[in-house]
């Protein structure tokens, strides 16, 4: 795109009853007092949405709170590969890997944990997971809550959503 | 009553009076005198003086202190480098002289009996408005003339170019 | 003896009403206020305070505000000059409330055979008393931001007192036709005086005889308090929060008070002044008196009580004036606020004084 000069016009010069600024602020109030008497008449023109009670829809590709997936036999998807970890920015995510009882599956993990008070919820971790073990798509924020400690979620509390 | 009230304020005005010029702060001195000007309007009241009474506060306690206090604050010197008090001949002879000024004026003040209460509305509205445009005129006429002058010479001082 | 106790107890009652008026009004201005805007700005406000379940519409939060300042943390700085810093907002509160004590809010009525002015005390300096006393708001204003020592409270402080002497000048030589046409000081006679009609079918009402003065006078009254457009001691982005920025819990609600007190005063004093005062357009003291000459009688408590209700709903539009002002227009820059106080305000006074005057010279009063 070319650079060039744009011509901004000048404020144009006040007519006397605009001046006068009496008339001007009788309109204003009119605008206000429409605004407040159309609320109150019709409660739906509000835009206000009221959260806890009532919630927003997100829209579907919204990166929310995480949650673990589970296989069929409710036994945790992930494979405790570390590519999360990896892909993580802000650190968060630390997996302990164990062996599988499952003789099915090698690795999987012991602890599982996501430090939220870090999470930028960048969505990397979903990206690289290679088996879709973890997913961002529960639609909320995170909660708040009293203690750093309660806002470290481990792998019982990310697989129950 | 009346004469409760007149000591109460009396006492007020004076002590407040005493504070004004022996505070080290000049706000604080400001303030005090904005308590003395206070005690001095109910005195006016307790005389009936009911528009003296307004007008003192409106333009004393209103205006000017407020004004005082202002050219304190933009000056705002800081604690530490207020001038320290000291006791000089000066104010020495000052207070013995002052003490002296009490005691006689005192003297004085037992030759007249206190006034009572005007009966008549001499301190209202109408009757300070009749009487500063009948009897005062040529003074009241005087004194908006000097007053004039006195706006005419502040704004050839405060402005450069005129 | 008897005389004497009726006297104390009316005096007392009067107080009593008169008080619970105000606060009653500064706490339902306070939701009015938030509420308000709100709904001015598409928004629901206030609305999550409940006792037992009972939301009333965000009634409560005023409530729930003064419950809140009680118990924090009284907090004094380090800098502040402690006793300055402390006497501000008794400064703030105080004179306002002294303030309320000449407006009559009723006409005389008559109680166990004893005639009762409502009205505290009609003083015969009337709305001087007014001025003198509200015009020593502007010290807890100066103390608050001299006393705090603290940079943004001093500026804020500054310009809120340079401010509200400039208006109080205007604002008292706006009020100077209302007193040339009424001819007293007295607000008991400036309303009794505005119960007459002009022409015969017009109420006599100040806003009538003085619509320049009026609209001074409220303009001037809006910078008295320091209300939007004339806010500039609480500009957020400038001052932070102006005098009272190092003020919390108790002193802090009171600054709130005397400010909200502040307006509700002015609202009862422009309906006394300019919208008739207890008067009912038509109303005598027997009935509906109507200017074709039909007459509607009615009973003497029904028209005390028409007329106390008149006041009481005309300070209640004043009230609600501030709020909508509030939400409709911008801040001022403050070179503009000081050329409207001392260029434009100032000389149209002393038009309309002089206007005033003329005409009342015409007329050979």
């Amino acid at each position: 795109m070319a650079i060039g000069i744009k011509k901004v016009a000048r404020p144009r010069k006040m007519s006397f009853p605009e001046a006068l600024y009496l008339v001007e602020i009788v309109k204003g109030l009119g605008v206000t007092m429409r605004h407040i008497l159309g609320n109150i008449v019709r409660q739906e023109g509000i835009k206000t949405i009221e959260y806890p009670e009532v919630r927003r829809v997100m829209p579907p590709r919204f990166r929310g709170r995480h949650r673990l997936m589970k296989r069929q036999n409710g036994a945790p998807r992930c494979v405790a590969c570390f590519c999360c970890p990896t892909a993580c920015p802000a650190k968060c995510i630390t997996i302990v890997a164990g062996e599988s009882p499952d003789p099915a599956v090698e690795k999987y993990p012991v602890r599982f944990d996501i430090d939220m008070l870090r999470c930028v919820f960048c969505g990397l971790c979903v990206e690289a997971c290679p088996v879709d073990a973890i997913r961002m798509d529960t639609g909320w924020f995170t909660p708040p809550d009293d203690t750093r400690e309660k806002l470290i979620f481990t792998i019982e509390t990310l697989l129950e959503k | 009553m009346e004469a409760v009230f007149f000591i109460l304020f009396g006492a007020v005005a004076v002590g407040a009076s005493i504070m004004v010029v022996t505070r080290r702060h000049p706000l604080s001195s400001a303030l005090y005198l904005l308590m003395a000007l206070f005690s001095v309007a109910a005195l006016f009241v307790l005389r009936q003086a009911h528009f003296l009474a307004a007008i003192q506060l409106i333009l004393y306690a209103g205006a000017v202190i407020v004004l005082f206090i202002f050219v304190i604050m933009l000056i705002n010197v800081p604690e530490e480098r207020l001038p320290s008090e000291r006791m000089t001949a000066m104010r020495v002879l000052g207070v013995a002289a002052a003490g002296i000024l009490i005691l006689e004026s005192a003297l004085l003040a037992r030759r007249f009996a206190m006034p009572q209460p005007p009966v008549a509305e001499v301190g209202t509205v109408e009757a300070v408005g009749i009487a500063l445009f009948t009897d005062y005129l040529l003074a009241f006429e005087i004194t908006s003339v000097l007053l004039l002058a006195a706006v005419i010479g502040a704004i050839s001082l405060a402005k450069k170019k005129i | 003896m008897t005389a004497v106790l009726f006297l104390v107890v009316v005096a007392l009652a009067r107080i009593a009403i008169v008080f619970s008026f105000c606060f009653g009004l500064v706490v339902v201005f306070t939701w009015a206020e938030r509420k308000g805007a709100a709904y001015i700005q598409d928004r629901r406000g206030p609305n999550r305070a409940d006792i037992l379940g009972f939301r009333a519409w965000g009634m409560f939060h005023p409530l729930a505000d003064a419950l809140k300042f009680l118990f924090k943390e009284d907090f004094i700085p380090d800098n502040a000059q402690r006793l300055f810093y402390q006497l501000a907002p008794m400064f703030a509160v105080a004179p306002v409330l002294m303030s309320i004590a000449v407006v009559p809010f009723g006409p005389d009525v008559t109680i166990f055979g004893r005639r009762v002015a409502l009205q505290i005390a009609d003083l015969n300096v009337g709305i001087l008393y007014i001025f003198a006393v509200t015009g020593m708001t502007v010290y807890g204003v100066v103390l608050a931001g001299w006393g705090s020592g603290s940079k943004y409270p001093l500026l804020g402080g500054l310009r809120s007192s340079a401010q509200m002497l400039s208006y109080e000048v205007s604002m008292g030589l706006s009020l100077v036709g209302i007193f040339m046409v009424f001819e007293s000081l007295r607000l008991s006679r400036i309303v009794a005086g505005q119960g007459e009609l002009l022409f015969g079918f017009l109420p006599k009402w100040g806003v009538v005889v003085q619509p320049l003065g009026f609209i001074l006078f409220i303009t001037a009254q809006y910078a008295e308090a320091n209300r939007t457009p004339f806010d500039l001691p609480e500009g957020e982005s400038e001052l932070v929060a102006g005098y009272h920025s190092e003020y919390a819990s108790f002193k802090f609600s009171m600054f709130m008070m005397g400010e909200y007190l502040h307006m509700v005063i002015g609202a009862v004093v422009v309906a006394t002044l300019f919208f008739g005062g207890w008067q009912v357009p038509f109303l005598a003291d027997t009935g509906f008196v109507l200017p074709g000459g039909a007459s509607v009688p009615l009973p003497e408590i029904l028209v005390i009580a028409l007329r106390t209700g008149s006041i009481f709903l005309k300070s209640l539009f004043f009230t609600w004036l501030y709020v909508w002002v509030r939400w409709t227009i911008p801040r001022f820059r403050y070179d503009q606020v000081m050329r409207l106080g001392w260029k434009v305000l100032l000389p149209l006074s002393l038009v309309n004084i002089f206007a005033t005057g003329l005409v009342l010279l015409l007329l050979g009063k």
